[in-house]
């Protein structure tokens, strides 16, 4: 085969393969992906049985563990909205009031039920310490 | 202190932005008279940076080691009674202290940069240090307009809040600095590659002169993502090495780049091609390093690494701009000096191996991009935020990290140029028997079978390690026909010889291993939740888990509530310990919920582990505070009563001691009247030969990065030549065959 030729070929196999997996990333994304939302917007659309994955804010007094069930609100960031969660699986250890989470949640009636082991918390290297009190 | 401290970053942007002027100016002048002048005063401008950014970081350091907590950063980020060795590395863990460690670690490199290659690139290297320069201009802007690390409380605080808990861990202390030299040291060929483009000079030599800053910079990111991994497996209680998260991927991105980078600059120092890639790659690997950095500052993606609330994302975006704006237009104005006449003449050769094994990491890094921010994506084709979790990452990654370990099997062992087949079948033929046994071994005598990439990956990596040990041995046999010298003498005089080949050999021998650990505990980990009591007991991967004990432990830092666990399998009996320490809430006011403050304050896990060549038993427990809620809101009511009635020191030692032996006592509850605590177990092979894998790599990384004997370059072209000679009469032979 011809040098020129051979290059062609090459080059349309390569772009070929580059096509294919642009379209599988594409397709495989929007198909596996969970739908982002804040409590006020889970609040407010979450259909029953649908998966999301929820961030926000660990609402104060709202921690509660039942065997091993972890009952919690989690809070918009700027907001006062929450909605309840109930949780089961490894909880991280810098699980607490006011820490920023994200949980796989599914709406199950007034109450949405977390994925296990799919709760994170911010890294503690990236919380904002609160400054101290001078006494 | 402070006020010098500030002084000294204003100092050093000053001078950063004169070093940019007179580096320009340098630039526009020429190499020689008053050109060279300006260039030489612009790279001792970087020199005077990294001396004032030096002391800057220096007085950081001290105030952190004396607990002066004046400085709003030491009060917020250490106390009286963190640990020295957490003192002096608290600094990084917090915003600006970490911006002060980048730019001073920049300034760092940019000076041995300028010192061992800013002389030989005469022309590009004015440009070089405008570009490293302008860094610096923006970090310091930032550190002296937005994150100011020598900001003063109005009143010092008597104690800080202490470092916290989960970064107590030595692993942690050195993550970050490893990382950012890593994403600094990637600067310096970003910076020499947008000379060579500026200035037309894009030949070999930038890459020559650099090729040493990008090892060193892919060496010591490799360390610090794996230092982050080590922590996350042995200290933040999921038990998992890697999540994915959008933080971690972008310290990965630059990682898989750069990698391809040291790779492909073989092929255009060897072979003259590969220029537009190259300089793309090296200039991609750059944004990417940034692009890391943005991420964890900006807050425009989900992720547990991100600074809440931080101000620093749109400064960080309108850098990225102008390097992704600049970048392209560098490559694209001057894609007719890149052209290379050199063309690829075999598919069986290195370079061609090189070139796929680039197409596939750059494949990969575009995959992982592709899903950490697909949040935004989505967003902006949607309307509403999207984001993948790891199955996702794991259905490309898989096939992409198959690919790149068969690739490091073959590629060293083909030719350059123009391998025959004959050669390549000799060259292969054992390391590809040895894969074939191993697949066949574990397929007939264990249940490896069942997870058929695992399965896959086993083979490939024992085609690699096949590899490397008959170079190995090919090399000291070679070298004792020369020289004649005892087999070890022979294969040290080869290693010390050709560091940069047989580093790298180690390297891939140090991945493979890496791969076989990935795989074996992705594919065969056991885990298990379970709520136990003491004399209970679980299984797992069959053994028996018995919940020996409880334990309680009340020290001057933290409450450690825990567990002795026994685990048996065939007579063997493992003990592991797990506690979970309870530190003080230090946010609270001296009076604050006087008992229950020691309980609610930062916990941390200290994971019950037992690590072995075959598999790790890894426990950690969560202690439930749930029984102990009504005592401790009684305490905490009876003590705020008490601190009523303190009037003198002597009532205030009283109620101290009251109070501790009250907290004592709580702590101790769970030793005489234990309740049900949770545990995660798992069990999972091989995860040691991840470590392993990584110290292989550390020091095969090690090995080429040292410095080459005298003399060692030309006995290498030597050995090249006897090569090239053996296969041009493997040619021949096979020609006259055929005729």
């Amino acid at each position: 085969m011809d040098p020129a030729r051979k290059r062609t070929l090459r080059l349309g196999v390569a772009l070929t393969a580059a096509l294919l997996l642009a379209g599988a990333l594409i397709y495989t994304s929007f198909t596996a992906s969970t739908e982002a939302k804040t409590p006020s917007e889970l609040a407010a659309s979450a259909l029953p049985g649908r998966s999301y994955e929820l961030t926000g804010r660990v609402a104060a007094g709202s921690v509660h563990q039942e065997g091993r069930t972890l009952l919690f609100s989690v809070q918009d960031r700027k907001g006062s909205a929450s909605v309840p969660v109930s949780y089961t699986g490894e909880v991280p250890d810098p699980f607490r009031v006011g820490r920023e989470v994200i949980v796989q949640v599914r709406r199950e009636g007034d109450r949405f039920v977390g994925a296990p082991d799919s709760l994170t918390t911010k890294c503690p290297s990236k919380f904002k310490a609160a400054p101290p009190k001078a006494y | 202190m402070a006020t010098t401290g500030r002084a000294l970053l204003i100092l050093a942007l000053a001078c950063s932005l004169y070093g940019i002027g007179a580096c320009l100016a340098g630039a526009r002048l020429g190499v020689t008279g008053r050109g060279a002048a300006w260039a030489a005063s612009g790279r001792r401008a970087v020199w005077v940076l990294a001396g004032l950014l030096t002391l800057a970081f220096a007085i950081l350091e001290i105030a952190f080691l004396r607990s002066d907590f004046s400085f709003a950063i030491v009060a917020s980020h250490s106390s009286l009674t963190t640990p020295t060795f957490y003192k002096a590395t608290a600094a990084w863990s917090s915003q600006e202290g970490s911006l002060l460690l980048w730019v001073w670690l920049l300034s760092v490199w940019s000076s041995v940069a300028l010192i061992t290659v800013g002389r030989r690139l005469k022309e590009i290297a004015p440009i070089a240090t405008a570009v490293l320069l302008a860094f610096s201009v923006f970090f310091l802007g930032l550190l002296v307009f937005a994150a100011q690390p020598f900001a003063q409380l109005a009143a010092a605080a008597s104690d800080g809040t202490g470092l916290n808990p989960l970064l107590r861990h030595p692993s942690m202390m050195f993550h970050p600095p490893m990382l950012y030299s890593g994403y600094t040291l990637f600067a310096v060929p970003f910076a020499f590659a947008v000379g060579a483009l500026v200035t037309r000079q894009v030949g070999a030599e930038w890459i020559r002169a650099t090729r040493r800053f990008a090892l060193a910079a892919w060496f010591f990111l490799g360390i610090g993502i794996l230092l982050g991994a080590r922590w996350s497996y042995t200290e933040l209680g999921w038990g998992g090495y890697w999540g994915w998260d959008a933080v971690e991927n972008a310290s990965l991105l630059p990682w898989l780049t750069g990698t391809a980078f040291i790779h492909s600059i073989m092929v255009q120092e060897k072979r003259g091609m590969l220029k537009v890639w190259n300089a793309s790659l090296v200039l991609t690997t750059g944004i990417l390093a940034i692009m890391g950095t943005f991420l964890v500052r900006s807050g425009i993606l989900d992720s547990i690494h991100a600074f809440g609330a931080s101000t620093l994302g749109a400064p960080f975006l309108i850098l990225l701009g102008l390097m992704i704006g600049g970048s392209v237009y560098l490559v694209v104005s001057r894609r007719a000096s890149l052209r290379t006449d050199y063309r690829l003449e075999s598919l069986v050769s290195r370079e061609a191996i090189f070139l796929v094994q680039n197409l596939v990491l750059a494949g990969l890094a575009f995959a992982i991009w592709w899903g950490t921010f697909f949040p935004l994506i989505s967003e902006a084709l949607t309307g509403t935020r999207h984001s993948l979790g790891p199955p996702w990452f794991d259905r490309y990654t898989v096939p992409f990290a198959l690919l790149l370990v068969l690739l490091a099997g073959v590629g060293p062992l083909l030719a350059w140029r123009r391998a025959t087949w004959a050669s390549a079948r000799r060259s292969l033929a054992v390391p590809v028997g040895i894969g074939v046994a191993t697949l066949v071994l574990l397929v007939v005598g264990t249940d490896a079978g069942r997870k058929p990439l695992a399965l896959i990956m086993f083979g490939l990596a024992a085609v690699v390690l096949g590899g490397v040990a008959q170079e190995l041995v090919r090399g000291t046999r070679a070298r004792r026909a020369m020289s004649g010298e005892a087999p070890p003498a022979a294969l040290l005089s080869l290693v010390r010889r050709n560091r940069r080949r047989y580093g790298g050999y180690t390297v891939h021998a140090g991945m493979a291993l890496l791969f076989v650990g990935v795989a074996a505990s992705s594919a065969f980990q056991h885990t298990s939740e379970v709520s136990l009591k003491p004399g209970q007991h679980t299984r797992i991967d069959g053994y028996t888990v018995t919940f020996v004990r409880p334990t309680a432990a009340v020290g001057s830092e933290k409450i450690s509530l825990g567990a002795v666990l026994d685990l048996a399998r065939g007579g063997h009996v493992t003990r592991l310990r797990t506690t979970r320490g309870f530190y003080p809430d230090t946010t609270l006011g001296p009076f604050q919920a006087p008992v229950s403050r020691f309980f609610t304050g930062e916990p941390t896990s200290e994971v019950g582990l037992q690590a072995g060549f075959t598999r790790d038993k890894w426990v950690d427990i969560d202690v439930s505070l749930g029984p102990l809620q009504r005592q401790l809101a009684f305490r905490d009511r009876q003590f705020q009563a008490a601190t009523r009635v303190v009037r003198s020191p002597r009532q205030l030692t009283a109620f101290v001691d009251a109070r501790n032996a009250v907290v004592g006592g709580l702590a101790r509850t769970w030793v005489t009247h234990p309740w049900a605590a949770n545990f995660h177990l798992i069990v999972s092979p091989m995860v040691s030969w991840i470590w392993l894998g990584g110290i292989v790599v550390f020091l095969g990384g090690l090995l080429a990065l040292w410095p080459a004997p005298r003399g060692a370059p030309r006995r290498a072209a030597a050995g090249y030549r006897a090569r090239l000679g053996r296969e041009l009469a493997d040619v021949a032979s096979a020609r006259t065959a055929g005729t």
